[in-house]
């Protein structure tokens, strides 16, 4: 093995001489201890390394081995469940091997070498093959059907293949190729800073359902499509995260904890294989593969751990799947950058970044994208890319911020002061914005109610009215406005706490499906219309604001998804008698009845509540 | 082999150029020796070819370029450790400073301690008692918490901490906390306070000190937070026992890394502060928490000074992003002599969910607690509205709700530093005060929690009118069926439509 010699250590950087030869993003080996390093520049026969481990006790002198390949991450059965570090190093399995604290110089696979799979082929002696083509299948979990691929660099025709258990190193399947004999292993290895190719990129066109309603419904993400989610510490950004990485409607879910609190990943590892996915009900675990690189692990492997993680999504999107990659937090990222970039001495950008940062930013992001896989059969994988961006005192001048506001198509601006209020999730329904919106409103309407977008539309003006209003009364107080702007702040606070609001902790309330969503909405909106057509007919604007049927249009989202379109159509009929008997002026005879038999109502409600809640607490 | 310069050939500030050195390593522990045979310590920061960057810990007076000796130890700073630590104190390097032997350390451990995998993590949720109703209650500390305390000049914070260090304990275990303390450019007096308060509460035996003072060398106080660190894994992970690390103050330390940052000229990020201060700073605070299978924890407050009470400073907004919640002290709450001033709406625990609840403190905990943030919220607004429109345009349960929140601060916030509250004195504390609140307002509370303990708590304070009315109300309705508008549904009408 060829080997240069460490003339300099500063941090995670070490530059090597002798090193004529490598190539620039080559992976090296680092002194006795074997460190793991990746070359970041080159000048005569000088090699600028970031390592990836700890460095200390490393010093001049000491050897530094090359090995020729660039930073790959290994793809194939057993992805799934999996807890990589920054460059693809099972922790769990490390745990096994050294103990609770992780220590340097540790080689293992990042793929179980000994666990065998049942592989089952799909092409037979004979066929020939190409890049992208499915040779076989292997059950990875009891969710995930894991294709196994011809890597994008092979072809030939199929000399050889057979069913039965394999280990991922094992030959399952022979190639006659142009240059001779090519042997195929269930694992094949993919470069993390190269993009995997694909035939066709398609438009982002089918929404993602994350079952979060301001999301869903306001500012909605395609599947293949990129958002972000900035925010001050407080704001709710993990939680949005975690919620996404648990209802959004993906096949496949890679979460990347990059820089970030090293409990929040145990939260996720003790809690995903515990919760049930709402369409499968299986764990929601078997779908998803967690990259976690604490923030107190080496910082230059933070930098790769987004490739990594990446890197995996894509193989995923290339079997034809659904892949949301979820990045928590990008900034943590972006400030690994300028570390590394620092001690490069290089020139700074803004705030010290690099000045390569929005460039690096958004090749990241434009690795996202619905396309037409390589091979046969005929396929089209969606990858969606959800960052985190942690602005230093939630400002959003910081560089990371506008760097990813450049290139993504969402952003849900996360704001501090609706967290103060314990307004969850915390999305600002004025700043942020989402320019699927168009794309995928056909397909939304289509999927929930021909009215969905128009509604959505409506609801979202009434909220804008309300901010307006909001400035009058600031200065004059609300006795001023006139009982229908009143009436829109009505409708507007209604919207927003009986729609909006949603608990991310209430194990019905945690997750909406599309169809609920618009059945909340809708009925606020009934509500709110009906109310602007009886103030107009003559009705106290008093007698409006205050019926009783409007407790149980907050405890709607209480509802569980299997009665909740029945439940929400009684309440809207409800809501229609009772209106149609203000307008005729009969509440005042009549209204004592309706009262009480909507209180008997209530009662019921709440009792089922409860006990639902007793129920709750015993499991 | 153990080798030594004396080709010193620039020194700045903190730092120093060694240069025809061979085999030096990066991190590499240093003994500088002056002319006049003083001996300090340093660490290697950087190697270029033969040329070492050395950061002098006690600060560069009395180095000269002609007449120092450099000795390269040919390790990485490490300290000895032993259960004979408890009970002593140590200078911010881990030498005793009491005049007491020296400790016959059972192992040396590297500072700079190894990160934990996340896998080894348990979830903290054991519910910690501080006796301190403003965080028992409101933001719940949990075992292998970090949770700092957001501060600013002049404010009680270290009474805070003290406080909490005496008082801490979990329930139904009778196990009392070490205390792992870490002053970094505190001074005296400061450090005094903690070392005075832990004598008197006979808890000096269970407390390690290490003291970097305010006139102590700054550029040690980067290695303090780490020392502790080092022996608070030791006692949590080794020894078994349950450690809180008290960091007091943060500023400082981030202060301290400024300087060392600036005086190697590199590239400044925010304010000064070196780009790398976020993983600087969540190298320190990561190292407490839970292991699966360990008995022992480590819980982190660590306190810190807001400059200009600003919470978007660098130091407090990257700690905020590393911890779990923070307790933010607030000036006027101090002003009004609240004591702790704990500013509970802007205070928050993260993990709190998980430690809160049946068989942890209480069933009714949670809803108790958000039924007393939205009600001290709506009192404080009633607050600001009476202070523009005066109290008399307050709307009769606006009056009530400005009434709860004074009460609240007055005695739920505000409590004796000696007084230590259990959990059921707390809680039991939160539903008296709600009591003033009519029950039709407890809309964030369960029924049968309501029945339990709202109903339970005492007879209701007879100044709600509106109550009286209702229930006239109610009894109208059942013997003339007509007629249902009554006065006070316009009163509550009122109520509601100045709240949105």
């Amino acid at each position: 093995m060829r080997k240069g010699e460490i003339v300099k250590v500063s941090g995670p950087l070490v530059i090597a001489k002798g090193m004529t030869g490598s190539k620039m993003y080559d992976v090296v080996r680092v002194s006795e201890e074997r460190l793991v390093g990746e070359i970041i520049g080159l000048s005569g026969d000088l090699a600028s390394i970031q390592v990836y481990e700890d460095t200390s006790g490393i010093g001049p002198g000491e050897p530094v081995y090359m090995t020729d390949q660039p930073l790959y991450v290994e793809l194939g059965p057993g992805l799934i469940e999996s807890i990589f570090d920054g460059i693809q190093r099972p922790l769990d399995i490390i745990r096994d091997q050294t103990g609770d604290n992780i220590k340097r110089g540790i080689e293992v696979p990042a793929l179980e070498r000994d666990k065998k799979w049942q592989f089952k082929p799909l092409v037979k002696k004979g066929d020939a093959v190409g890049p992208g083509d499915v040779i076989g299948e292997v059950k990875e979990t009891i969710l995930i059907t894991h294709k196994v691929m011809i890597p994008p660099n092979v072809k030939g025709k199929v000399k050889n293949i057979a069913g039965g258990e394999f280990l991922v190193t094992d030959v399952v399947c022979e190639l006659e190729g142009e240059n001779g004999k090519v042997e195929l292993t269930m694992l094949q290895r993919w470069p993390v800073r190269i993009p995997r190719p694909y035939r066709e990129r398609l438009a982002p066109t089918v929404p993602l359902a994350t079952g979060q309603r301001v999301i869903d419904t306001f500012f909605p993400i395609a599947k293949g499509g990129t958002a972000c989610c900035p925010g001050p510490f407080g704001s709710g950004k993990t939680v949005i995260q975690h919620q996404l990485a648990k209802w959004a409607d993906a096949e496949i879910i890679v979460y990347i904890g990059c820089g970030e609190r090293g409990n929040e990943m145990t939260d996720v590892l003790l809690e995903f294989p515990e919760l049930k996915d709402p369409r499968s009900g299986e764990p929601l675990m078997k779908r998803t593969v967690l990259i976690a690189n604490t923030s107190n692990m080496p910082v230059a492997a933070r930098e790769a751990s987004v490739y990594t993680g990446i890197t995996i999504a894509e193989y995923f999107r290339d079997m034809g799947f659904s892949v949301a990659v979820m990045a928590d937090s990008t900034s943590r990222w972006a400030e690994a950058m300028r570390e590394i970039s620092g001690r490069l001495e290089e020139m700074p950008g803004e705030e010290g970044y690099p000045a390569y940062l929005g460039a690096k930013v958004s090749a990241f992001y434009e690795r996202a994208g619905r396309v037409k896989t390589l091979g046969k059969p005929d396929r089209q994988g969606a990858l969606s890319v959800i960052g985190a961006v942690s602005p230093p005192g939630g400002d959003l001048s910081d560089p990371v911020v506008q760097a990813t506001l450049r290139v993504v198509k969402v952003f849900w601006s996360l704001e501090d002061r609706l967290a103060y209020q314990r307004h969850f999730p915390a999305i600002s329904w004025l700043n942020s914005y989402s320019l699927y919106l168009d794309d995928v409103s056909a397909d939304l309407n289509k999927l929930v109610a021909k009215d969905f977008t128009d509604l959505s539309k409506e609801a979202m003006r009434l909220l804008e009215q309300e901010a307006e209003l909001q400035e009058i009364v600031r200065l004059i107080g609300v006795d001023a406005l006139s009982p229908e702007d009143r009436l829109i702040l009505e409708g507007a606070r209604s919207v927003r706490e009986d729609f909006l609001h949603q608990n991310a902790f209430h194990e019905i309330d945690t997750y909406a499906s599309l169809r609920k969503q618009y059945n909340m909405l809708a009925l606020c909106m009934f509500y709110y219309n009906k109310a602007k057509e009886a103030l107009a007919k003559g009705v106290a604007f008093s007698d409006i604001v205050n019926m009783g049927i409007r407790d149980q249009i907050a405890r709607m989202k209480y509802l569980a998804e299997s009665e909740s379109e029945k439940k929400i159509g009684v309440l809207k009929e409800r809501v229609e008698k009772i209106f149609e008997k203000l307008i005729a002026g009969e509440i005042k005879r009549e209204g004592e009845d309706e009262e009480t038999e909507a209180e008997e109502a209530d009662e019921k409600v709440e009792e089922k509540m409860a006990e639902k809640e007793k129920k709750e607490e015993e499991t | 082999m153990i080798k030594e310069y004396s080709s010193i050939t620039s020194v700045s500030g903190p730092l120093l150029l060694v240069e025809g050195v061979d085999g030096a390593k990066y991190e590499e522990l240093v003994e500088i020796y002056t002319g006049t045979g003083e001996k300090k310590r340093g660490r290697v920061l950087e190697v270029d070819k033969d040329r070492a960057l050395v950061q002098i810990f006690e600060g560069s007076t009395g180095i000269d370029v002609q007449n120092c000796q450099v000795r390269f130890l040919g390790r990485t700073l490490h300290i000895g450790v032993s259960a004979d630590m408890l009970g002593r104190v140590f200078d911010g390097l881990g030498r005793p400073q009491d005049g007491g032997p020296s400790i016959i350390p059972e192992t040396m451990l590297d500072i700079n301690g190894a990160p934990i995998n996340p896998t080894a993590r348990d979830y903290p949720n054991e519910f910690i008692q501080t006796g301190i109703s403003s965080i028992d209650g409101i933001n719940t500390l949990v075992r292998g918490q970090k949770l700092p305390i957001f501060s600013g000049s002049g404010l009680p914070h270290n009474r805070v901490a003290a406080q909490i260090a005496r008082q801490a304990k979990v329930l139904g275990k009778e196990e009392a906390f070490a205390v792992v303390f870490g002053a970094m450019g505190i001074t005296f007096e400061e450090a005094n306070f903690f070392i005075q308060d832990f004598t008197e509460s006979g808890a000096l035996e269970r407390v390690v000190l290490f003291l970097n003072l305010a006139d102590d060398p700054a550029i040690e106080r980067v290695s303090t937070p780490r020392v502790a660190f080092t022996v608070a894994e030791y006692l949590a992970f080794q020894k078994g026992l349950h450690i809180l690390v008290v960091l007091s103050d943060m500023t400082n330390y981030a202060e301290a890394l400024r300087e060392i940052s600036a005086a190697r000229k590199e590239i400044p990020g925010r304010r000064g502060y070196p780009g790398y201060l976020y993983t600087d700073l969540a190298s320190v605070y990561e190292r407490s928490g839970r292991i699966k299978e360990k008995k022992g924890s480590i819980t982190l407050i660590p306190i810190l000074t807001m400059p200009e009470d600003d919470k978007t400073h660098p130091i407090p907004d990257l700690t905020g992003y590393i911890t779990e919640g923070q307790i933010i002290l607030s000036r006027s709450l101090y002003r009004k002599k609240v004591a702790p001033p704990v500013d509970v709406q802007q205070s928050l625990s993260r993990l709190k969910d998980k430690g809160i609840g049946k068989g942890k403190t209480r069933e009714d905990h949670a809803d108790l607690f958000n039924q007393l943030i939205a009600c001290y919220a709506r009192g404080k607004e009633a607050a600001e509205l009476s202070v523009i429109l005066g109290e008399a345009a307050l709307s009769d349960l606006d009056k009530i709700y400005l009434k709860f929140s004074e009460d609240f601060e007055a005695r739920y916030i505000s409590q004796g530093e000696s007084e230590d509250r259990t959990i059921d004195e707390t809680l039991d504390l939160g539903w008296e005060l709600l009591k003033q609140v009519p029950r039709a307002e407890m809309k964030r509370v369960r029924e049968e929690y309501l029945k339990k303990y709202y109903d339970r708590a005492g007879k209701a304070v007879e100044t709600l009118h509106e109550k009286k009315e209702e229930e006239a109300r109610k009894e109208k309705k059942k013997t003339t069926q007509k007629n249902k508008k009554t006065p006070t549904k316009k009163q509550e009408k009122t109520g509601k439509e100045t709240k949105s």
